[in-house]
Formats: C-alpha cells, sequence, structure tokens
C-alpha cells in the first residue's frame, strides 16, 4: 500500500455534528469536497491522499531508471507508458486533495522538505532488468491489494481516483508478471536476475502494508471514517496467498524457510519483514531516500523557470485578450 | 546498402533517437503535465520506430528485425540527423529541438502519404496525425516559454543559437534524397525548406524569438560520416543489455 501509518488527526467538533456525519459513512454514502466534515477527517485525508500522490511520483524513479536500457523497443514502450500512467495517478490523486484544500504546489513542498512522506518501497534500488519484473509483479500487486478496497473508502473524489487508477494497476501487474514469465524462460543469466530480484524485493513488498495495527487507535478511527478499509495484517495475509502461487508457476523460490500452507487457516504461514529495517527506512535510512528526493528536488528546482514562464505567458495572454475585445 | 533500405534507416533512426532523448525526461520534468506529455511524445515516436525499422529490416532481407537494427547497431551506422541526438540541457532546449523536428516532420510525413512505396505510404498515414499532434504542442510551448519572462526568453534564444546549425541538415539532398525523388518515394528535402521556415518564422515571431544570421549548417548524421559524440553515449547505455547478453529473449 501507498500510504503507510496514516495516523489519524485528532477531531474536537460537536458531538451531535460528528455523530451524523458517522451516520452518513455508516449508511455508505459519499462525502463531497462541498459537505461538512471534521476538520480531524480532513487532515487524514490530506495526509493519506497526498502521501499516496508522492509515491505515485517517487515511484516514478525506480522504474524511470531503466527506461533508457529495456532491451527491446516493445518493453521501453510498455515501461514507459507503465511509468507516465504513474504520473497520471499522481496527478488524478492531487487533484482530489485539491479539493480538501491543499496544493499541489504545497504538498510537493511538504515531500521536498520532509513533512510529507511516500511509500517505503520506492527507497529501494532497481538494479537489475528483471526488477521491472518484479517491481510490476510484486509493488503494483501490492498496491492493489489496498487500492481495490479503497474505491469503496468514504471520500468522493478519493473513491473515484482509486477507480481509474485500479484498472491501470492491475494491468501493470500483469505486465511485471510477464516480463519475469521471459526471464524465467530464459538464459542461465536471466533465470539468475529473476531469483535475485525477487530476493530483494519480497520482504520490502510485505513491509509495504506497514506494520501490525490490531492495536492501533488510529487505525480503528480511520476504519470507523472509512478512509481504511482493512487491517495492515488482513491485507499482507491476502498478498502473501495470492502471490507465493505465482511465484511456483515462476519457479521462484520465495526467500522465506518458514514460508509453509497453513491447511487450519486455509492461509500461508509466513516470515515477518524485519521491521527495524521498515524502521529505518521510514525515517530516512534507506538505500535510495537521499537520493529520491535529491532528485526529485533537482528536477523541481531546473523546471521552475518553466513553471514560472507558463503562469507569465498565460498572464499576458489574458492582458492581451482583454486589451483586443475592448471596443 | 539499397538506397530504399537506407531511406528506412534515416526515418527509423530519427525517431527511435529522438524517442529516447524525450523519454530521458520521464520522472523528472518541469510539471506533471510535461512528463505526461513527454512520454507520450516519446510512445509515438517509438511506436514509429517500430514500423520504419520493421520495414527497413523487411527490405534489407538479411535476417535482422527492428530490435536488431536499434539495438545492435553501432553509431556509424545510424542515420538519423545530427539535430536529435544533441543531449537535452535543459527543458527549453528539448523543446525547442522537438519543434525543429516537428516543423519538418508534418510537411515531410504528409508528402510521403502520397509515396510511390505503399508501406512508405502507409507508416506516413498513420505517424503524420501524431507528428501534427506534436508540433501544434511544441510549437505552443516554444511561444508560452519564448513569450514567458526575462529568463524562460533567454534560456529558449539560447537553445535556439545552438539548434540552428544542426537545422541546415535537414535539406542536404544526397544521392540516396534524389534517388527516392526519382522513385516517387519521397520528395528531396529541400523541396520542403520553404514550408518548414513559415514556420519557424511564425513561430519564432510569436515567441519574441529571433532566428540566427548565420547560415552555416553541420552534417554528418544523415549519412554517417560523422555524428556527434553524443550518440555513442546514448547507444552505449540503450543497448547495453542486448550487448551483454546476446543469447538472450527478452
Ligand atoms: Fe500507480
Ligand atoms: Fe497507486
Ligand atoms: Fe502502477
Amino acid at each position: 500500500m501507498y500510504a503507510q501509518m496514516i495516523k489519524s488527526e485528532a477531531t474536537k467538533e460537536d458531538p451531535e455534528m460528528l455523530a451524523a456525519f458517522q451516520a452518513r459513512i455508516d449508511a455508505g454514502e459519499k462525502i463531497e469536497p462541498k459537505d461538512w466534515m471534521p476538520e480531524g477527517y480532513r487532515k487524514t485525508l490530506i495526509r493519506q491522499i497526498g502521501q499516496h500522490a508522492h509515491s505515485e511520483i517517487v515511484g516514478q524513479l525506480p522504474e524511470g531508471n531503466w527506461i533508457t536500457r529495456a532491451p527491446t523497443l516493445e518493453r521501453k514502450a510498455n515501461l514507459l507508458a507503465k511509468v507516465q500512467d504513474e504520473a497520471g495517478h499522481g496527478l488524478y490523486l492531487y487533484c482530489a486533495a485539491e479539493t480538501l484544500g491543499v496544493s499541489r504546489d504545497e504538498l510537493t513542498e511538504m515531500l521536498l522538505d520532509g513533512r510529507m512522506k511516500y511509500s517505503s518501497i520506492f527507497n529501494y534500488p532497481t538494479l537489475t532488468w528483471a526488477d521491472m519484473g518484479a517491481v510490476g509483479w510484486l509493488v503494483d500487486g501490492a498496491a492493489i491489494m489496498n487500492q481495490v478496497p479503497l474505491q469503496r473508502t468514504s471520500y468522493g473524489p478519493y473513491a473515484r481516483a482509486m477507480v481509474r487508477i485500479c484498472k491501470e494497476e492491475s494491468f501493470h501487474q500483469r505486465q511485471g508478471f510477464h516480463v519475469m514469465m521471459a526471464m524465467v524462460k530464459g538464459t542461465k543469466d536471466q533465470k539468475r536476475m529473476a531469483q535475485d530480484a525477487l530476493n530483494r524485493f519480497w520482504y520490502p513488498a510485505l513491509m509495504m502494508f506497514g506494520p501490525s495495527d490490531k492495536d492501533s487507535v488510529h487505525s480503528a478511527q480511520n476504519m470507523a471514517w472509512k478512509i481504511k478499509m482493512n487491517t495492515n495484517d488482513e491485507l499482507r495475509q491476502k498478498f502473501v496467498d495470492e502471490t507465493v502461487p505465482q511465484a511456483e508457476y515462476l519457479g521462484l523460490t520465495v526467500p522465506d524457510d518458514t514460508l509453509n500452507w497453513n491447511e487450519e487457516t486455509g492461509h500461508y504461514n509466513f516470515a515477518e519483514p524485519d521491521w527495524s529495517e521498515f524502521f529505518d527506512v521510514v525515517k530516512g535510512n534507506g538505500p535510495c531516500n537521499t537520493d529520491r528526493i535529491n532528485t526529485r528536488q533537482k528536477a523541481w528546482d531546473a523546471g521552475k523557470w518553466v513553471r514560472e514562464a507558463m503562469v507569465a505567458h498565460a498572464e499576458k495572454k489574458r492582458a492581451r485578450d482583454s486589451r483586443s475585445v475592448r471596443p | 546498402m539499397s538506397q530504399l533500405f537506407e531511406f528506412l534507416l534515416r526515418q527509423g533512426d530519427n525517431a527511435l533517437v529522438l524517442g529516447h532523448r524525450m523519454s530521458e525526461w520521464c520522472g523528472v520534468a518541469p510539471a506533471l503535465e510535461e512528463d505526461i506529455a513527454l512520454a507520450n511524445t516519446a510512445l509515438d515516436l517509438i511506436g514509429q520506430t517500430q514500423l520504419w525499422l520493421g520495414y527497413a529490416a523487411e527490405v534489407e532481407a538479411a535476417g535482422r528485425t527492428a530490435n536488431d537494427l536499434a539495438f545492435r547497431r553501432d553509431a556509424y551506422d545510424f542515420r538519423n540527423m545530427l539535430m536529435v541526438e544533441v543531449p537535452n540541457e535543459d527543458f527549453g532546449r528539448t523543446l525547442m529541438q522537438q519543434f525543429c523536428f516537428d516543423a519538418f516532420q508534418v510537411p515531410w510525413l504528409t508528402a510521403l502519404t502520397a509515396s510511390s512505396d505503399t508501406r512508405v505510404a502507409e507508416i506516413a498515414t498513420k505517424s503524420v496525425k501524431e507528428a501534427a499532434y506534436h508540433l501544434d504542442r511544441s510549437a505552443k510551448t516554444v511561444i508560452a516559454l519564448g513569450d514567458g519572462t526575462a529568463e524562460s526568453n533567454a534560456r529558449m534564444q539560447t537553445a535556439l543559437d545552438y539548434l540552428w546549425p544542426y537545422t541546415g541538415e535537414i535539406f542536404a539532398d544526397d544521392a540516396t534524397d534524389q534517388a527516392m525523388a526519382k522513385a516517387g518515394v519521397a520528395p528531396l528535402p529541400s523541396s520542403l525548406k520553404e514550408t518548414w521556415q513559415k514556420t519557424i518564422v511564425q513561430t519564432l515571431s510569436a515567441a519574441d524569438l529571433t532566428q540566427p544570421d548565420s547560415t552555416f549548417a553541420h552534417s554528418g548524421g544523415r549519412s554517417g560520416m560523422r555524428h556527434t559524440e553524443h550518440l555513442g553515449h546514448m547507444l552505449a547505455t540503450m543497448q547495453v543489455l542486448q550487448r551483454s547478453y546476446p543469447s538472450a529473449v527478452w
């Protein structure tokens, strides 16, 4: 999931208004931008949608890393189209966040100065072409687990953005799986790259769902507001249950000695990721945190003159047009 | 090498090399809308590459594919014009480069829709719609950035001054061009110079930019005689997997 550890913001509004608001959510109504909403609901959503949007944008980088090295024209076009979709997802999500009263530029500044985060997964490097398979298969795959239920989230603009996004994410997941298939059917080197990619991305993919949240107060509030639809553990289990057979089909070994099918529960038993590594990454100490933000900062700074020129041109044009229509 | 093969390589290599340059912006463009638009352009150009190089491979009939032509030739076998291989430097140069190319590509592909070679005509018919869209966008962006601020105007003028000596190569007819014209496959590039020039003048004047006086023209890309140093680096990146793992199927 692209939104990890979203705390719910404290709300101190009139209890009657709050109760009426909760009743609307319980009745399955969508909350729209002009509707009354608790301050905490609005702030929590900004944080969650913003983090999701940032994840799409920073998420362009690990795959963008291979666009110029894609091995065939077809793969190059597919990868480019995929990364372009992610930019589009970022755009829909920033638009959804803007309905809550925060601008895209404000959100971008918050990403760059560290006040807002993006998913921990994008702080891992992509080192071989097989990573383009692993990222699509595992990372988009994990994102789907979280985003499919979010199509039913209580905030209308967010739910509608999710509907558009989910269609493309499942396409990405299949595309990633096909890259993996070509690799495992290929030469010894290609098989080695495929296994290596799974080894490196398995645990970071499990971390995408966030630490176990069954005891979290925030989680309970966010679930009541239908901002969060499932617990982290539920989604992680679902991901493992769906992904392990796919790994078997590919002839790859999931890097977990403890992995086994549990007849009683009807689920796989699996090893938890190393949560101390997760917290290191979240704190900024992942393999790529600094490079990712530096890349975004550099692009933002280098693009400043373009953004300013576009605004200046639009203003000049408006002024010219209004002069010319005057009699 | 047959003249038709040579001609097709020129079309395919222009699209491939410029498409590659555009794709380098993915994830780092000045704004999300520009990021998406540049990726769109790159995708169109890669699609056109597949068509041109696919046909080139058929004409060559030596068992090579479009991918072999893209990923297994060295710089001296590339036939793109020099203008499309220069590095991005900044967003202004990229857009100016795209614009100077599009301003030629639209009349060029329009003429190719009437080619005596039906495959050429088919590819041109499909590509010209994309090129018209690219030109509309690149011309508007050049105007916006030329007109915008003092800084953006200066940057666009710098980009234009840098690229200008590379534009002459587009219209320098050679033996391949003569052969294609004679066979009715394509017009002489020089015959489109006036049309190109008109688009350039109109756009530059709206953009408050000055066309450089110099008529000097670099050459060597379309013939493959002398590419810039930049192409080799692009190919080193682009071809790394095909070169490192020659027996792999991706
Ligand atoms: Fe996405
Ligand atoms: Fe997403
Ligand atoms: Fe995706």
